[in-house]
């Protein structure tokens, strides 16, 4: 199995996380939101696969480059 | 009985009652749609003030403001206070990272400024005065306080329909944009990736930035000192270190007392005989012409920009050259994810975004320097 891991583009505080480990999901959904410059910010999945490691609660603040999950797929 | 003649029932006109409901339109889709509820919110109540008759809010005598409101729009607008200091704010919120991170977006920023003198050129050949074409042109830049301080020089009687037509399609952004995007580009170009970091940008270049921009900028343009001295100044306030008290007061109190008076004064020049007058209309149609060509201009750019560069841009990001920031640039990003979820374009079309608001400030400042 391959594996994608997705990084926070930009620094920001996360507002709310939409999948735990171990969900299924499809490219283009959102995995979580990400205040930045006053904005909500959806991050998106890249692919379709299983989440298999995520450690974010909201309102936590991320730097940018700072892991979002990993996807197996 | 005399005191009843001075109810203002009886001096209700049908230009009145539609100018109420303009208003009422107005705090409608600030309040329940969330449209920009900052700007629409005081421009609405400004207009329903000032559509009810004898409350003299808009009085002159002799040609001196009387009124409250008449004031304000006096002594803060035609005295060309307001949209300047409006400008210290945007400056002290802006940051210039993305553009100093990558300068060629200056040039996207620049390119969407040629949508206003596309639509200065319609509106000359539509027989408006050149002063008028001016001032309706640069709505294309999508800047409130850029078009009313043009306007207000330029062809004050049109400074109602002019304000309204800018905040309208600046805050209709994300409804006019994208179909002038999409027709522009194959969805191939929409998927195009950039990488989301940009390069690291260090404070030196922060603080060198505004201080040399604004040298460069008005002695190329002098008449643009008043709004782009103002937000380099804002900048520098905000970027050095050492004044964070009043960077934020620039960006937060003072801003926000600002708006209230521009947009209670802006709402309370549209008055029934100011604004049901079919040069209004026009304003609005010329407005969304030149917002759509500022949009076209910059992806086409974007575009050009690619034949001639080895590393591809998206060249939806020349749509964010028009200065409605971080809107536009709000757009292309979502526009972005859509087309490839790997893309985050953000920061890519926030540069444009910013160079746009200099650009726009710059044009205005060329059509004083050409007409004023």
């Amino acid at each position: 199995m391959a594996q994608e891991n997705v990084d926070f583009p930009i620094p920001g505080k996360v507002l709310s996380v939409n999948v735990s480990q171990g969900s299924g999901v499809k490219e283009g959904d959102v995995i979580c939101m990400l205040e930045s410059m006053k904005m909500e910010n959806p991050i998106l999945a890249p692919c379709s696969g299983t989440v298999t490691k995520i450690e974010l609660s909201s309102g936590q603040v991320v730097e940018a480059g700072a892991l979002v999950c990993i996807i197996e797929y | 009985m005399l005191g009843f003649f001075e109810v203002g029932f009886l001096h209700l006109t049908w230009g009145s009652i539609v100018m109420l409901i303009i208003g009422g339109v107005l705090l409608y889709l600030g309040i329940a749609k969330n449209m920009e509820p900052l700007l629409l919110v005081p421009i609405g109540f400004g207009v329903v003030l000032v559509n009810l008759p004898l409350g003299g809010l808009m009085e002159t005598i002799g040609g001196e403001p009387a009124g409250l409101i008449s004031r304000i729009f006096h002594y803060g607008l035609v005295w060309e206070i307001i949209p300047c200091f409006i400008f210290l704010g945007l400056g002290a919120m802006t940051d210039f990272g993305p553009l100093i991170a990558n300068p060629k977006t200056l040039i996207l920023g620049a390119g969407a400024q040629f949508g206003v003198y596309f639509a200065f050129f319609i509106a000359l050949l539509l027989g408006f005065t050149i002063p008028e074409s001016a001032s309706i042109g640069i709505i294309g830049g999508a800047d409130g306080p850029t078009t009313i301080y043009l306007t207000n020089r330029l062809a004050p009687h049109l400074i109602g329909a002019t304000a309204v037509a800018a905040y309208t399609y600046m805050a209709l952004v994300p409804i006019i944009q994208p179909p002038v995007i999409k027709l522009l580009t194959t969805k191939h170009e929409r998927e195009i990736y950039m990488k989301p970091q940009l390069r690291p940008v260090s404070k030196l270049e922060k603080v060198l930035f505004p201080a040399i921009a604004a040298i460069i900028i008005i002695l190329l343009v002098p008449k643009s000192a008043p709004l782009i001295g103002m937000f380099m100044f804002g900048n520098l306030l905000y970027v050095c270190g050492v004044t964070d008290r009043l960077a934020d007061t620039a960006a937060n109190a003072f801003m926000n007392i600002l708006t209230i008076l521009l947009g209670l004064s802006v709402g309370s020049i549209m008055s029934a005989e100011n604004f049901l007058k079919v040069d209004s209309l026009m304003v609005f149609g010329l407005g969304v012409v030149a917002f759509a060509t500022s949009t076209a201009f910059g992806v086409s750019l974007a575009k050009l920009m690619n034949l001639v560069s080895k590393e591809k841009i998206n060249p939806m990001i020349g749509a964010a050259g028009v200065s409605a920031v971080p809107m536009s640039a709000r757009v292309v990003q979502k526009m972005g994810q859509q087309a490839n979820p790997r893309n985050f374009l953000l920061m890519h079309a926030m540069g444009p975004n910013i160079a746009g608001v200099i650009g726009t400030a710059t044009a205005a400042g060329i059509f004083l320097g050409m007409v004023g």
